[in-house]
């Protein structure tokens, strides 16, 4: 069974606690955002920088959290903790994986913000 | 809606992530509280030094100056060191949980923050806050400024130390007719307007007051706080109480009222100064020789019909310039040796 894009469950509870019309702003500040956090875990890891590594994966998983993306947060969260290995050996997949969790999440997070 | 029965609160997020910030200013708004944001510790720390908030929501993980940092800043800050924290973090390990409270955060919180969480501990850490501002209030109003600060910061003990410090007291002569010939309530404004000005000179000389009792008080110059000349304060002090008092006894001239008049003794030596009395009720106060030689200098000031008087380790402490006048030796009462006086000029 395929893993869900995006826990329903918890987008719902967000919805329901802090109003549709600001979670409708908040997906699309997220979906602005995450590109160039994406972008700057490359750049980190081409730079051999595991300190801004770990901090942009951290931050990404904790936004993929905070929505319900428990694909994308999982993805986050492996490169946040193996991130010394990510920096010095490497996995290219690993990012590209998890560019395109991102990009279920946003689609899913899209449609679920137009309902 | 804004949940009105939460006690609104100005509060200060940091976060370096936009969609955290936006996500639990949200929050905060929605339950009727005033939050600001800013994106990591260095401007928190500016923010916190620029304006008062009631509580920070503190992420660890940002660029320039992590959360920890923030809490280590922070409890080496004397004026924000009891400003609650609350981590809001995602940081997994409770190493990194015990961290933060070791450093002085009162909660942690894990993200994605709960709202329910969120309100919970909010209304605890902010009900705690409120509690401490009122005991802290209630310490400024019934302590000196001086105690008040050395309670805060080195907290509160019975027992004393030995310093070096110079003693006074002072008291209204011939107040007990006084009190018989007019109303209480005349002896009750005729009280607060003395204090008053006894307590303006006093404290502008670096003096603390720590006894009233009725028409008398006492006051300690060099304790808590050490200074260098406390002799010569405390005979400043003196001399600016008896100016004081010659307007005050002016102004009741001229509303017919009866004048006043005050004698003050002075003494300078070591003291144990410190906390006396139990753990639930205790005040700073200063005992020894020099506390009992000060009193008795005091009550002399009448048989010497001089208005300041003090002894010889005070008299040696002034500037050659101060005038004073010898009175020879005096054999107090409680004494075995005489003791030589001084007549403040």
């Amino acid at each position: 069974m395929t893993q869900p894009a995006v826990d329903e469950a918890t987008f719902k509870a967000l919805e329901q606690t802090t109003g549709a019309e600001f979670v409708k702003e908040l997906v699309g500040t997220f979906l602005a955002e995450a590109p160039g956090m994406i972008a700057s875990l490359r750049a980190a890891r081409d730079a051999h920088d595991i300190e801004r590594f770990r901090r942009t994966a951290h931050s990404l998983k904790s936004n993929a959290n905070t929505f319900g993306a428990t694909l994308l947060a999982a993805r986050a969260r492996a490169l946040e903790l193996g991130a010394a290995d990510a920096v010095h050996a490497p996995d290219t997949h690993a990012i590209t994986e998890l560019q395109h969790a991102f990009e279920h999440a946003a689609a899913r997070l899209t449609e679920l913000t137009n309902a | 809606m804004p949940d009105s029965a939460a006690r609104p609160a100005r509060l200060l997020v940091v976060d370096d992530n936009k969609v955290n910030r936006l996500l639990l200013t949200r929050s905060l708004d929605l339950q009727g509280h005033r939050a600001a944001a800013v994106e990591n510790g260095r401007l928190a720390l500016e923010a916190l030094r620029r304006e008062r908030y009631d509580l920070l929501l503190l992420d660890i993980e940002m660029p320039e100056m992590d959360g920890f940092a923030v809490l280590e800043e922070l409890a080496s800050d004397p004026d924000l060191r009891d400003l609650p924290v609350i981590v809001t973090s995602s940081l997994e390990g409770v190493e990194n949980v015990v961290r933060c409270i070791e450093l002085g955060a009162e909660d942690y919180l894990p993200k994605p923050v709960n709202p329910v969480l969120l309100k919970a501990r909010l209304t605890a850490s902010l009900e705690k806050k409120r509690l401490r501002d009122e005991l802290k209030e209630l310490v400024r109003r019934f302590a000196t400024p001086e105690v008040a600060q050395e309670l805060e910061a080195s907290g509160f003990s019975l027992g004393g130390k030995r310093v070096e410090a110079t003693v006074m007291f002072s008291d209204i002569r011939g107040f007990t007719p006084l009190v018989e010939s007019q109303p209480p309530e005349e002896t009750i404004d005729l009280l607060n307007s003395y204090y008053t000005l006894m307590f303006d000179a006093i404290t502008s000389h670096d003096g603390i007051v720590n006894q009233m009792i009725g028409d008398g008080l006492m006051a300690i110059f060099g304790a808590p706080v050490a200074m260098a000349d406390h002799a010569g304060a405390a005979v400043r002090a003196a001399r600016e109480m008896i100016e004081l008092v010659e307007m005050f006894n002016a102004e009741r001239e001229a509303e017919g009222k009866p004048t006043i008049a005050i004698g003050i003794g002075i003494a300078t030596g070591e003291v144990v100064a410190g906390y006396a009395g139990t753990s639930e009720r205790a005040t700073y106060t200063c005992i020894g020789d020099t506390v009992n030689l000060a009193a008795r200098l005091e009550a002399h000031t009448k048989a010497a019909q001089r208005s300041i008087l003090m002894d010889a380790a005070t008299r040696a402490e002034l500037d050659a310039g101060v005038a004073a006048e010898p009175l020879g030796p005096v054999l107090f009462k409680g004494k075995s040796v005489e003791v030589e006086v001084y007549a403040v000029k």
